[in-house]
């Protein structure tokens, strides 16, 4: 694949925003004296500025490119994440946790655990959270650095440690605040660098008409752009609901309604919007209660009409690729070299030795070790006397089948954009990627601070001693995530992985939120070995089952999914339901150890409510939040 | 938190607007945007973007925001 060449209008814009990040992060210096300036931006920032960072913090490669890869494999719904998935716990959070929250005065989730249980629960929480951040922070940052290699030709290695560098040099400086103050520009970026592309690709297929009936044709027929090996009723791709509500067999996901509504919509949703300290860290920045609650709500509006600019990606490219218009395809998975360094004396043998096709066909096809396609093959023994290495490799990395789906939204990028136009898109993905790496790393310096270090480690300091020490953890939460990112370069699909780890985690931890903080009886044991008890089942499903080839890891597989996705959702649902029986269980068998007056402010039936009349009425949390379901609900129903 | 952050961003995509302007103008339109001289057109969407941006930020430095 050639690189994309930049013209010297792109590398302005991409420098431009470097400087203004780094920029920012110097402005914001003076403004960091003590520990909750750094950590929790001293509590003062407005509610539009945190909702947006509260959304623009998850959209680091999970988002843009991962979403925009499964669209394309899986259709429309992939809306599904945001209309059942994260705008419903956007709006639970926000009426229902925020108070807790933010009331308890809690500088992390892993505090409020240990207010209203104990030590143990906030140790578990805090561990696998910081284990958690650092691993999609190098995902992420693996996916970026490959990016850039493929797209521009850079180096693997130096893009990694610029971008790192950049990050570390402007979270260091100015600490969350920073974090949160790119989040908001790289948001912007975002929206306002690929919604041009989005409106050539539109138009490039036809419109939202032609796009539909050609995406009927793929539905019918996807293993023409190997997509799928079945094949659907024409709507598969741009029918939100229906179908999912035909079944497992009749939807590219591969997932029944029950897993969708309750694995997806409501535990991993729930558990991840209304408990990841990532995200809820942004609305504990707000300036004072009412602007917290405010947070995942006006995060929820732009979360909303986010599909735009991540599905409509993945339809057209699948629609363009079908139609085979001005020869594009989907991006073809990239040969490694080592696979090169087998496959050209493959194919040179089978040009000396004169074997038939099918036999040259296998070789080569054992050398890559992908699918490729027969006839281009064929075409490439033929010439090859006439041919040097650089143009057997070209020629062989053109005859691979299978998609690198994360590239489909380079692919349109690369299709549709000038110079300038380029550089804006790249700098907003480039940007997109690195705020998602500043999220997670002020995330894990919070829990480390805090939740590790001042709580196990180093008791009774000064605030400047945890001060210098969030400023020392950057630099290990930074190297952390590199050294994540090399070892995230062996995995394909980022996306299945980092749902993979949150499934494991994320999924129990929300029915201990929900018995903690609406059930005064829940005692800290409970809360721990439920905790525990949730974690292991997601595990052990994950053990004893398989899909497209992966769990089983212990031996025995009871059942197959229909694909990887659906059992994601599964063991979710399970995980949670085994928390939630053991947590309830064991509270019943234990003594409570928190008095009703320890549990004030952390207690749903042991908190006086939050009287909102002094607000505007359609600001307050519950008529905003339904206004919100109902958007939600509509936008369901249109694309039903 | 002192800084406004209106500032950045008005002033960055008043810079990018400009960039992407001065490109259309010089390149004109490309056959790779089907004909359109998107950076023209975009480069003036940015400008007004940053220019609404810094004018907010001009404007609650006057009055101080309510509380």
């Amino acid at each position: 694949m050639q690189p994309i060449h930049l013209a010297w209008v792109d590398y302005t814009i991409l420098l431009a925003y470097t400087a203004f990040v780094i920029g920012i992060g110097f402005a914001l210096r003076r403004y960091m004296k003590t520990s909750t300036d750094f950590f929790l931006s001293g509590r003062s920032i407005p509610a539009w500025v945190t909702g947006l960072a509260f959304m623009a913090a998850n959209l680091g490669a999970l988002e843009l490119v991962g979403m925009a890869a499964n669209t394309t494999k899986y259709g429309i719904a992939t809306a599904h994440f945001y209309w059942i998935g994260a705008i419903p716990a956007m709006v639970f959070l926000a009426i229902f946790m925020m108070p807790f929250y933010y009331g308890s005065k809690a500088r992390s989730v892993p505090e409020f655990l240990k207010l209203r249980f104990d030590e143990r629960v906030r140790c578990l929480n805090s561990i696998s959270f910081a284990v958690m951040t650092v691993f999609a922070s190098g995902i992420s940052m693996d996916c970026l650095a490959r990016l850039l290699h493929l797209l521009l030709g850079w180096n693997y290695n130096i893009s990694l440690w610029i971008c790192s560098a950049v990050v570390l040099v402007y979270v260091i400086k100015g600490g969350l605040t920073s974090a949160i103050y790119t989040e908001v520009l790289q948001f912007f970026m975002i929206v306002l660098g690929f919604t041009p592309v989005i409106y050539l690709g539109l138009k490039d297929v036809g419109g939202w008409d032609k796009l539909k009936a050609t995406l009927g044709l793929v539905a019918q027929n996807p293993a023409a752009l190997d997509l799928n090996s079945k094949t659907f009723q024409p709507d598969a791709w741009t029918s939100v609901w229906k179908p999912v509500l035909a079944g497992p067999q009749a939807n590219p996901m591969g997932v029944d309604w029950f897993a969708m509504v309750f694995g997806l919509g409501f535990v991993l949703s729930f558990g991840y919007w209304c408990t990841n300290f990532l995200v809820v860290q942004r609305a504990m920045a707000a300036r004072n209660m009412s602007a917290a609650r405010r947070t995942p709500l006006i995060a929820a509006v732009p979360k909303m009409l986010f599909p735009i600019l991540v599905v409509s990606p993945g339809l057209i490219a699948a629609a363009l690729a079908f139609t085979g218009k001005d020869g594009y395809r989907l991006p073809p998975k990239i040969v490694s070299d080592s696979a090169y360094v087998k496959a050209i004396p493959a194919v040179k043998e089978a040009a000396a030795l004169k074997e038939d096709e099918p036999t040259a066909f296998k070789n080569v096809s054992a050398a890559i070790a992908m699918k490729l396609n027969e006839a281009k093959v064929a075409a490439i023994v033929k010439d090859a006397a006439s041919l040097d290495d650089g143009a057997i490799k070209d020629r062989l990395q053109d005859a691979v089948v299978e998609n690198d789906y994360n590239g489909v939204i380079l692919s349109l990028v690369k299709k549709y954009c000038p110079a300038g136009l380029l550089g804006l898109a790249l700098t907003a993905l480039l940007a997109s990627f690195m705020s998602g790496m500043a999220g997670n790393v002020t995330a894990f310096n919070t829990i480390w601070t805090y939740d590790l270090y001042q709580a196990y480690l180093a008791p009774n300091k000064s605030d400047h001693h945890y001060f210098r020490m969030g400023q020392v953890i950057t630099v290990v939460g930074v190297l952390l995530s590199i050294a994540c990112a090399y070892f995230a370069r062996r995995y394909n699909n980022a996306m299945d992985v980092i749902q993979l780890v949150f499934s494991f985690v994320n999924a129990p931890l929300f029915a201990t939120f929900l018995l903690a903080m609406f059930w005064a009886r829940t005692t800290g044991t409970g809360a721990f070995l439920g905790l525990l008890g949730g974690i292991s089942t997601s595990a052990l499903v994950h053990g004893l089952t398989m899909a497209e080839g992966k769990g089983g890891w212990l031996g025995a597989t009871l059942y197959t999914f229909p694909s990887s996705m659906a059992q994601n959702f599964w063991l979710a649902s399970f995980a949670f339901i085994a928390c939630l029986v053991l947590t309830f269980a064991i509270s019943l068998a234990t003594k409570r150890t928190k008095s009703d007056e320890e549990l004030k402010g952390l207690v749903y039936s042991l908190t006086p409510k939050l009287k909102d009349e002094d607000q505007n009425w359609l600001l307050r949390p519950a008529v905003f939040g339904t206004i919100l379901i109902i958007a939600c609900v509509i936008l369901n129903i249109i694309f039903w | 938190m002192g800084l406004d952050i209106r500032w950045p961003i008005g002033i960055m995509f008043t810079l990018i607007g400009a960039l992407l302007l001065i490109t259309g103008l010089v390149n004109g339109a490309d056959a790779r945007s089907l004909n359109i001289n998107i950076n023209l057109w975009w480069g003036i969407v940015l400008l007004v973007f940053g220019a609404l941006m810094l004018l907010g930020a001009t404007r609650s430095r006057k009055t101080p925001p309510p509380a």
